[in-house]
């Protein structure tokens, strides 16, 4: 495998040279990132081209990156500490080449952190459908091209987008059914957050000596 | 002419061949699918945000709640991700007993899917053997860790403990007498791996048995021959995997071609088929389940001979033992601050993948260095098939698309996690 991840990363630098932002083997697995301007031909060179034969797209991950290592949390939010350097959401894309027996993740940020918009695969790999309209329920990250970008996990009429950080644990409404009005209700919700185990930090090997 | 419209139709979320809570749309020009549009999400329980507000640990149980027919898969994609990330070296034994009990989990979800996708079909009798020997397998679930479903078995580092070397035993009762109850206890009289040997032995038959009811059945290869069928070119583009996948002629299984733990010191036999129908996916899974079967023997012969620690000695993953808690200050700390803080694993991301009975199951796991994650993604196999299901069900009649929501083996836990 690992002579195997030699030779991808020297095809993806000859394939892709100046749209390779960075490129990082770690743990046997390859990350290549590039920018969301860069997405769709990087992506369709990538299933086309002989050399990399991504066949299949096995998922499609959101990320908000807002308080990536922080531990300051209140009211079941985690607050950044530090000002965040990068853009906030990205959309991780796991491809595997059948043909090849190899694996490959790709990283892509939205640049606008605002209203995150990225183009769509569903082009290239039809089984991006889901994966991009739970990437928008669950993050709000726009999949520009897709051809239904509706909610998919979320209830109807759902408001937010649940997996961001600043979105509470217990999160917002609560549902009931009220026996005056024959109907169920959307309230407020009346749990308070609570943090059983405090998330932590320790410098690194911490506690072996 | 009078103006004809199309039907819109409401499948579910209370169908039983919905299996589960799934909400079907489906437009019908007469008793034709014109298109479907499934509705999922009413199980959703956020398990990947949840995750990020607990410890490490505390997070294996939601494991087995995601595809609550094949637990223990689950539990092994998680834990072998904290696994590559932190650098946990598994001992070997713990190894052989994730593959066991992996095969094992696989042998119950064919077994639940046979019968259950049988049933769908009209076949009402598959589903009273299948039960059978899931139960005894159950048994096994609860015998090593307290649990027939829910097992949390699988830890960070290893397994919670070693296989036990008795088997609990039926009391007489009501209902059954002594003479009954020796009769139940027969092949319960040695250890776990006496007990498995012993369902090993017969299952075989068993197998022959259910194919004996629907291989040559006509009315089976009514409903599943021609129905549903996908090229291995579409099947690729789709993002199947697993038996799926192996049914349109694709011969991939992560088992050989990317294995993990000691699949490559086992023998066995990866079955494909050749149309992409439902009944090509029906042959591979019974297979399949033969196949399980021999890896489950041949993991009970190694583990008879090979006594050895199931755990990692590392005390910042694996728990102190017992006795030299109550002793020792050093290890009193360790397990205080293993199950209070938990473990930190270091920062960095991962992606870890097993051969999951439905697919290929993967956590993605993304940590800056915390005693939580910071974001786990759960790649669901059933999620990438339940999508196909309107490329799938297309032209098909209403009947069929049953036929193809069973053999997409779907289960509700893992596709809204």
């Amino acid at each position: 495998m690992a002579t195997d991840l030699k030779i991808l990363s020297a095809n993806l630098i000859e394939a892709f040279s100046a749209k390779v932002v960075s490129l990082d083997e770690r743990l046997g697995e390859l990350t290549l990132v590039v920018k969301a301007h860069d997405l769709i031909p990087v992506f369709t060179r990538l299933r086309d081209d002989a050399d990399l034969r991504f066949e299949e797209l096995i998922d499609v991950c959101g990320i908000d990156y807002s308080t990536y290592g922080s531990e300051l949390c209140e009211d079941g939010k985690y607050l950044p500490d530090a000002p965040r350097t990068g853009a906030r959401f990205a959309a991780v894309y796991h491809l595997l080449s059948v043909a090849h027996n190899i694996r490959l993740r790709v990283r892509v940020f939205a640049e606008d952190d605002e209203m995150p918009i990225l183009n769509s695969v569903t082009g290239i790999w039809p089984a991006a459908n889901w994966f991009e309209r739970e990437a928008f329920d669950l993050y709000g990250i726009i999949f520009v091209g897709h051809p239904d970008l509706r909610r998919i996990l979320t209830d109807y009429g759902f408001v937010g987008n649940p997996f961001r950080k600043d979105f509470p644990l217990s999160g917002t409404v609560e549902m009931r059914y009220d026996a005056a009005q024959q109907r169920v209700v959307y309230e407020p919700v009346t749990v308070e957050p609570r943090e059983v185990t405090p998330r932590t930090m320790r410098e690194e090997n911490y506690g072996r000596s | 002419m009078a103006e004809i419209k199309n039907y819109t139709m409401n499948f579910g979320p209370q169908h039983p061949a919905a299996h589960g809570v799934l909400r079907l749309v489906l437009e019908l020009d007469g008793e034709v699918i014109e298109r479907a549009d499934p509705h999922i999400g009413l199980l959703h329980r956020a398990t990947e945000k949840l995750a990020e507000h607990k410890t490490f640990l505390q997070t294996v149980p939601y494991m087995d709640r995601l595809d609550y027919v094949s637990m223990m898969m689950n539990e092994h994609a998680y834990v072998m991700a904290i696994e590559k990330l932190a650098g946990i070296e598994v001992p070997i034994r713990a190894q052989y007993i994730r593959v066991m009990f992996d095969e094992i989990t696989r042998i119950l979800n064919h077994l639940l899917w046979l019968g259950a996708s049988a049933l769908d079909l009209g076949a009402m009798s598959p589903m009273f053997y299948t039960f059978r020997e899931r139960e005894a397998l159950m048994d096994a679930y609860e015998a090593v860790s307290g649990a027939r479903m829910h097992a949390a078995y699988y830890r960070p580092g290893g397994v919670y403990r070693d296989l036990p070397d008795t088997m609990p035993q039926y009391q007489a009762s009501k209902i059954h007498n002594a003479a009954a109850v020796n009769k139940l206890n027969e092949n319960r009289q040695g250890s776990l791996l006496d007990y498995l040997e012993d369902f090993s032995n017969r299952f075989p038959k068993n197998v022959d048995e259910y194919e004996t009811l629907l291989t040559e059945n006509r009315i089976w290869k009514q409903r599943t021959v021609g129905i549903g069928v996908v090229s291995p070119e579409r099947a690729l583009a789709l993002g199947f995997t697993g038996p799926m996948l192996r049914g349109s002629g694709v011969v991939w299984d992560l088992r050989k071609k990317q294995p993990y733990e000691v699949y490559d010191r086992l023998d066995f036999d990866i079955p494909v088929g050749v149309e992409g129908d439902c009944y090509d996916r029906y042959l591979v899974r019974v297979e399949e389940m033969r196949q399980s079967n021999r890896i489950v023997r041949q993991c009970i012969d190694w583990l008879r001979n090979n006594p050895g620690p199931v755990m990692t000695d590392d005390p910042k993953f694996g728990p102190p033992r017992r006795e030299s808690m109550k002793q020792n200050m050093e290890e009193l700390i360790h397990h205080f601050k293993l199950f209070t803080e938990g473990f930190h694993v270091p920062a960095g991301e991962v992606y870890s993948a097993v051969e999951h009975a439905k697919g290929e199951f993967g956590i993605y796991m993304v940590s800056d260095g915390a005693n939580k994650p910071y974001r786990m993604k759960i790649r669901a196999p059933g999620f990438s098939h339940l999508s196909s299901l309107d490329e799938m069900a297309k032209g098909h009649m209403i009947a069929d698309a049953v036929a193809i929501i069973g053999t997409q083996d779907i289960v509700f836990g893992e596709i809204d996690r």
